[in-house]
């Protein structure tokens, strides 16, 4: 019973962010539309985390303009987001997805049968009652989808959530992605791993000094890059 | 000489094990004046503090600095102040309140009132640096950010009433100038400690001592286990 789509297309035309002098991102155009999992990928500080920020309406650009389904401004309702180092509040597993849901406007009657769903889809059924900052990194990212999930979004960003986790626990996360694209949701992802990106892309999009500098579908991205940046970053070289 | 500080020593005791009436009802008036203090502080500034930690203004930083100073409020420059709002040529001399607990308890509130306030700003500062992007990702309205700010700080923030008690518990000063050490009316703990110490009657004023340092000792525990709580339910 999805209602219909809001958010997308996300359309950044020229979109800079300042900050002082350093320019985080520099005229960016780009579409996301719905489809396959978009993933940005790039080396640290090439400007992933903002031009997720811009599209989830948390960062406001500087220059240019952005648009969702047209509308240059729109709450962010069905759209969600999990950061690198996600912020639990100082409650139970059981509360922070509680305070997700009200906040999503969930009816209080669904909010069992959601918080079980959910718990269940992330691996986490039984830790309902633990303290959520007291989870290990690999559980803290699976509560923070969960809690991302909560707002039953059509459109989820995640800013490497796999940043700092073990191959297992890493997979875990893959698996949950997985699931929610097969939902129909648009994930749109931002890793430096080539390998994540190899795994879970449909499309790519190459980040380098706060521009998008090659956008494709992932297949073609990986056997034939056509830019110098792309060719570089697919071979292993160090993008700097 | 040792001999005396053991006789009185025992007398001060068999004074709190007896219950004896004039100093239940000293600490009694003490408890009721700070705690209404604190209580008043709090409906002030809390609200302040949250105030000042999720709102720019210009002269912000300077509003910080001074409230931060007001910390260090002199009980007796409040006490004067308070006198002189309360006497009957001040502003406020039509209450009649000059000499009541009513004075003291604003001249205490006003002593905590910067202390509540800068620690609850601190907190909930901290705190929205923390939460805000994930606050404003679920869409949380501005009172809801509030509330939240301030139930995931109770902890703190309770730490800082007890900070404010504390302080009110433990001043002298203004109440002595506001309430007039009234015997039965407006005499404190801090009030006749200092009184029956000049008159030498030592028994009741150590008696005093020991009930005062006993509630102080029973806020650092309850501060204590405050901390203790939060580390344990909520992470």
């Amino acid at each position: 019973m999805r209602a219909p789509l809001s958010n997308l297309p996300i359309e950044f035309a020229n979109v800079s962010v300042v900050a002082g002098r350093v320019i985080i991102l520099d005229r960016v155009s780009l579409v996301l539309a719905q489809g396959p999992p978009t993933v940005l990928i790039g080396p640290n500080g090439s400007g992933k985390t903002t031009l997720l920020r811009v599209a989830m309406g948390l960062t406001a650009p500087t220059g240019g303009r952005v648009t969702w389904a047209g509308n240059p401004a729109m709450p962010p309702l069905r759209r969600a987001i999990v950061f690198q180092r996600p912020t639990m509040l100082r409650r139970s597993v059981l509360a922070n997805l509680r305070y997700a849901l009200a906040h999503a406007g969930v009816p209080r009657a669904q909010w069992p049968a959601r918080i079980a769903e959910l718990l269940a889809l992330v691996g986490l059924t039984g830790l309902e009652e633990r303290p959520a900052r007291k989870l290990s990194g690999g559980e803290l990212q699976r509560l923070a989808l969960a809690r991302a999930l909560a707002r039953d979004p059509e459109l989820l960003f995640l800013d490497e959530p796999t940043a700092s986790l073990d191959p297992a626990a890493t997979k875990a996360i893959e698996d949950v992605v997985r699931i929610v694209v097969a939902r129909g949701i648009k994930v749109v992802m931002s890793t430096h791993d080539l390998g994540e990106a190899r795994r879970l892309a449909g499309e790519i999009m190459l980040m380098h000094r706060g521009r998008v500098v090659e956008t494709g579908p992932a297949d073609a991205f990986f056997t034939r890059p056509q830019t110098d940046e792309a060719r570089r970053f697919v071979a292993g070289e160090l993008l700097i | 000489m040792a001999c005396i500080v053991m006789t009185e020593d025992l007398s001060a005791f068999e004074l709190v094990l007896t219950l004896n009436p004039a100093l239940l009802s000293i600490v009694e008036l003490s408890l009721v004046v700070s705690l209404s203090a604190v209580l008043l502080a709090a409906v002030v500034g809390l609200p302040l503090g949250a105030l000042m930690a999720l709102t720019r203004f210009p002269g912000r930083e300077a509003a910080i600095v001074l409230l931060n100073a007001l910390m260090g409020l002199p009980p007796v420059v409040v006490g004067l102040a308070v006198y002189l709002a309360l006497s009957r040529s001040g502003p406020l001399g039509t209450l009649g309140w000059l000499f009541t607990p009513q004075a003291m308890i604003i001249a205490q509130a006003i002593l905590v009132l910067p202390i509540i306030a800068a620690l609850a700003r601190q907190t909930i500062e901290d705190l929205w640096n923390e939460y805000r992007d994930e606050l404003a990702a679920m869409n949380v309205g501005p009172f809801d950010r509030v509330a939240t700010l301030l139930w995931d700080g109770r902890f703190s923030l309770f730490t800082a009433l007890l900070a404010g008690f504390g302080r009110a518990a433990a001043e002298v000063g203004a109440v002595m100038i506001v309430g007039g050490n009234i015997e039965g009316f407006t005499r404190t703990m801090t009030t006749a400690i200092a009184l029956e110490t000049s008159k030498g009657d030592l028994p009741l004023a150590i008696g005093l001592g020991m009930v005062l340092i006993a509630i102080v000792i029973v806020i650092n525990a309850l501060a204590w286990a405050a901390r203790r709580g939060a580390e344990r339910y909520a992470g």
